[in-house]
């Protein structure tokens, strides 16, 4: 069936109660849906046992034709998984097991009692039963992300149910190309992938780049999503295409429109198998309702995607490089000018942005410029979703406004460092960002607080150190990546990334000379000035943010030959503290080189010279009695 | 000695001559069909498609995914991204690489193991994470990978 616009307005109203139950305004009515996480968090931990659990039991008790179970996308609550949102009642359902479930639909559908031992608790305080109470949800205000967790990923008309495909619909009916391009120009929306360059400018370059015409392709135009999310941490791209794929789709489709082009292509990473069949499936079903393809919602405007699927460079997150890719070359980048926007894709002017700049794009076009630019600070309008992982309670997705700070997210939404241990930076950014201390945690996300701070924005990876996390190895964790990625073209990125690891890892080895610290740094702003793209011109900042921040460490390294992290192989050695030593015998018999020696109920001793530090005995113990020093 | 150009391998062949794969898809659909890259598929699709093996081999060796030798039956893979790595993913790493007696990029032997390091898989929230045939196994310690080696290595020597 071939939608026409009214159409749209048409499957909303026939699937009324899917957004009244959703929205939790459906309360009067009998019908509940019980929302299952099915992101690659909670399918990693078995969510779809305990959907098959639920499924089971509702038809055991009857209840099918009232209870409805729903798959949906990340719920962003990963640290919790598996986790059921049970709705209108909005009561969320954490860490559950396939055995939970009998209990859990006796006692909260059966009984009405909702089940307490099952719902999310802060420390040691009460249990919070519903979702928008919790502190993590509290702080973040959804856009990109609106949809997470409350629709069914592979179904378009729960999509169109809850206010999607409206945007295409407006921007088809209402507006013109140029009208939509300064809608995007007043809303301030900047590219959510890396340098935060402003979309709407970019996507009039485009638009008014001339085609040359040469005959050798059927194409005028080109517009490319790059979902190729390759910074180490960061995971939102993948989880808005695996919760709300056609939230992409109808981002592109608005900017194809805009700008002109006839095509476009999703460049999406091969190690996200879940989102990949999700996009192909929503790409199926936007093309059988005429959302894709010729005349689209009736109108002049025909457009259609390819998924391309990626092969493994971290170069490709660079525009030239990812378009050389598509064409089936090595993703080597080039020097610009001239821009994508003027020859890009097979010579072709060329838009790209990341997944969650498109998916912020129907949200503006149904909201208007005005509200967007509402949200955020002076230069940065809006929201950004960031990854929050690492040593941090409440791992993540969250989605929050610009301008919020580094200690509302880490402590507010995060709920602090696990274990009582001290926390000591923020990485933002990936390997092109860089470490934000305790002292910075007040600075406000945005765009120029980031650069200023030594870091950038970056697609939203957050990753919290504590304590335990020694700085120097984490900037040669990161210059070892970038190397390894670097494509090789061009010298500074090449030997420069190459010199500044072996004298990280020098300094990790306990070789560190004095003035090592300062020839990093000589390094690193050359680098940055002189590499040809993007990954060679972030690449130092890692280890220029940990130098201007952690210094230190870096010296404690070179010149005590001490690793205060005590994470560095060569500047720490395990012992046993007779005090604590029960004579368990647990880190002798895990020892892999049998270097541990005692008897039952006696203190054991460790044989330094066979040691080979890999800290076996210290996660086994179960008294505290291994020593690190 | 050439290979036998199947039907599939025809057909990936015929996507790449009509315009409508690129290269590296004809690489990709080559190693969903044989499980990586093998030396005289790709000498055969090189010559019925008139491109170099040369170019084959920079592509091949410039992308992580691609491979020139056979995976072993277990395929492991240790998340070593940001946040697997700050909660002790290079521990994981090592005490597999010991367990196993292979390096992290090597296969063993036998063809049993192919152990390999992963810059995430986006599943930051359970890190340290490995995966075992594409099946995640989240919240590593020694461990707890200790344990799940041995239990790959018993599921292996059961069906032998």
């Amino acid at each position: 069936m071939k939608l026409k616009p009214e159409d749209i307005r048409l499957i909303r109203e026939k699937y009324a109660s899917v957004s009244a139950i959703r929205s939790g305004e459906g309360t009067r009515g009998k019908n509940i849906d019980l929302l299952v996480c099915a992101g690659t968090g909670c399918v990693s931990n078995h969510s779809l046992k305990v959907k098959a659990a639920l499924i089971a039991e509702i038809e055991k008790h009857k209840l099918q034709d009232r209870i409805k179970v729903v798959t949906t996308g990340c719920n962003g609550f990963c640290a919790n998984g598996p986790i059921v949102v049970v709705k209108p009642e909005d009561i969320f359902y954490q860490l559950l097991k396939p055995e939970d479930i009998p209990h859990l639909v006796e006692e909260h559908f059966l009984e009405g009692r909702p089940v307490e031992r099952l719902m999310y608790r802060p420390g040691e305080g009460k249990p919070i039963p519903k979702m928008a109470s919790i502190p993590f949800f509290g702080k973040q205000q959804l856009i990109a992300l609106s949809n997470r967790g409350t629709v069914d990923p592979e179904k378009i008309e729960e999509y169109i149910a809850l206010g999607g495909y409206q945007a295409l619909a407006k921007a088809l009916t209402e507006m013109s190309a140029e009208q939509v391009i300064e809608e995007i120009k007043a809303s301030g929306l900047r590219g959510r992938g890396g340098a935060g360059f402003p979309t709407g400018k970019k996507w009039e370059f485009c638009r008014n780049a001339r085609v040359v015409e040469d005959g050798d392709s059927a194409f005028a135009k080109y517009i490319i999503c790059n979902a190729d999310e390759g910074d180490p941490g960061a995971f939102m791209d993948r989880s808005i295409v695996e919760s709300d794929p056609h939230a992409l789709l109808e981002g592109m489709l608005i900017g194809a429109y805009a700008i002109g082009a006839t095509h476009g292509f999703i460049y999406i990473r091969a190690e996200y198998p879940l989102a990949l069949e999700r996009l192909t499936q929503a790409l199926e079903q936007a093309r059988e309702y005429g959302l894709l393809g010729e005349r689209i919602l009736g109108s002049d405007f025909s457009f259609d995607i390819t998924v391309s699927k990626g092969a493994g460079a971290f170069v490709c997150g660079e525009e030239t490089s990812l378009i050389g890719s598509l064409e089936g070359k090595l993703p080597e980048p080039r020097v610009r000018p001239p821009y994508p926007a003027q020859y890009g894709y097979m010579g072709k002017p060329t838009n790209i942005n990341n997944v969650e700049t498109w998916a912020n794009v129907p949200h503006i076009i149904i909201r208007g410029a005005e509200w967007f630019s509402a949200i955020g600070t002076d230069t940065s309008k809006g929201t950004k979703v960031f990854s929050l992982v690492g040593k941090v309670n409440n791992t993540g997705l969250v989605e929050v406004p610009m301008g919020i700070t580094m200690r509302e997210i880490v402590f507010d939404i995060g709920g602090g460092i696990p274990g009582g241990k001290r926390f000591k930076a923020v990485q933002t950014g990936g390997p092109s960002g860089g470490c934000i201390p305790e002292s910075l945690l007040d600075t406000p996300v945005d765009y120029e607080s980031l650069v200023q701070a030594g870091s950038i924005m970056g697609s939203g990876g957050m990753i919290v150190m504590d304590e335990d996390n020694c700085m120097v190895e984490v900037a040669r964790y990161f210059i070892s990546f970038t190397q390894q990625e670097s494509c090789g073209k061009c010298t500074p990125c090449r030997e420069g990334t190459w010199h500044m690891l072996n004298i990280l890892e020098d300094i990790t080895a306990g070789r560190g000379r004095e003035g090592d610290i300062e020839l990093l740094e000589k390094m690193g702003r050359q680098i940055k000035e002189t590499a040809l793209c993007g990954l060679g011109n972030t690449a130092p900042n890692p280890v220029l943010t940990t130098i201007r921040y952690f210094r230190d460490e870096y010296e404690a390294h070179i010149r005590d030959g001490r690793c205060p992290a005590r994470v560095c192989k060569a500047l720490i050695t395990y012992s046993i503290d007779p005090v604590n030593c029960t004579g368990c015998t647990a880190c002798a018999k895990n020892c892999p080189v049998a270097c541990i020696s005692g008897e039952r109920k006696q203190t054991h001793v460790i044989d330094q010279d066979r040691c080979i530090k890999c800290g076996m005995c210290y996660s086994v113990c179960n008294f505290d009695a291994v020593r690190v020093e | 000695m050439a290979v036998e150009v199947t039907e599939k391998l025809q057909s990936i062949v015929e996507r790449y001559k009509s315009g409508k794969s690129s290269l590296i898809a004809v690489m990709q659909d080559i190693s969903q069909e044989y499980g990586y890259l093998p030396e005289d598929v790709l000498q055969e699709v090189s010559r019925l498609i008139d491109v170099p093996i040369s170019i084959f081999y920079s592509l091949a060796t410039f992308y992580s995914s691609f491979r020139l030798e056979p995976i072993g039956r277990k395929h492991i893979c240790v998340c070593v991204g940001t946040a697997c790595h700050v909660r002790g993913a290079a521990k994981i790493v090592e005490t597999v690489e010991r367990d196993l007696q292979i390096k992290a990029g090597e296969t063993s032997m036998d063809g049993d193991y192919t152990l390999e390091t992963v810059n995430c898989v986006g599943a930051c929230a359970l890190g340290p994470l490995v995966t075992v045939n594409g099946e995640y196994h989240g919240k590593m310690d020694q461990k707890k990978v200790t344990r799940l080696i041995k239990s790959i290595r018993q599921e292996i020597s059961e069906n032998q």
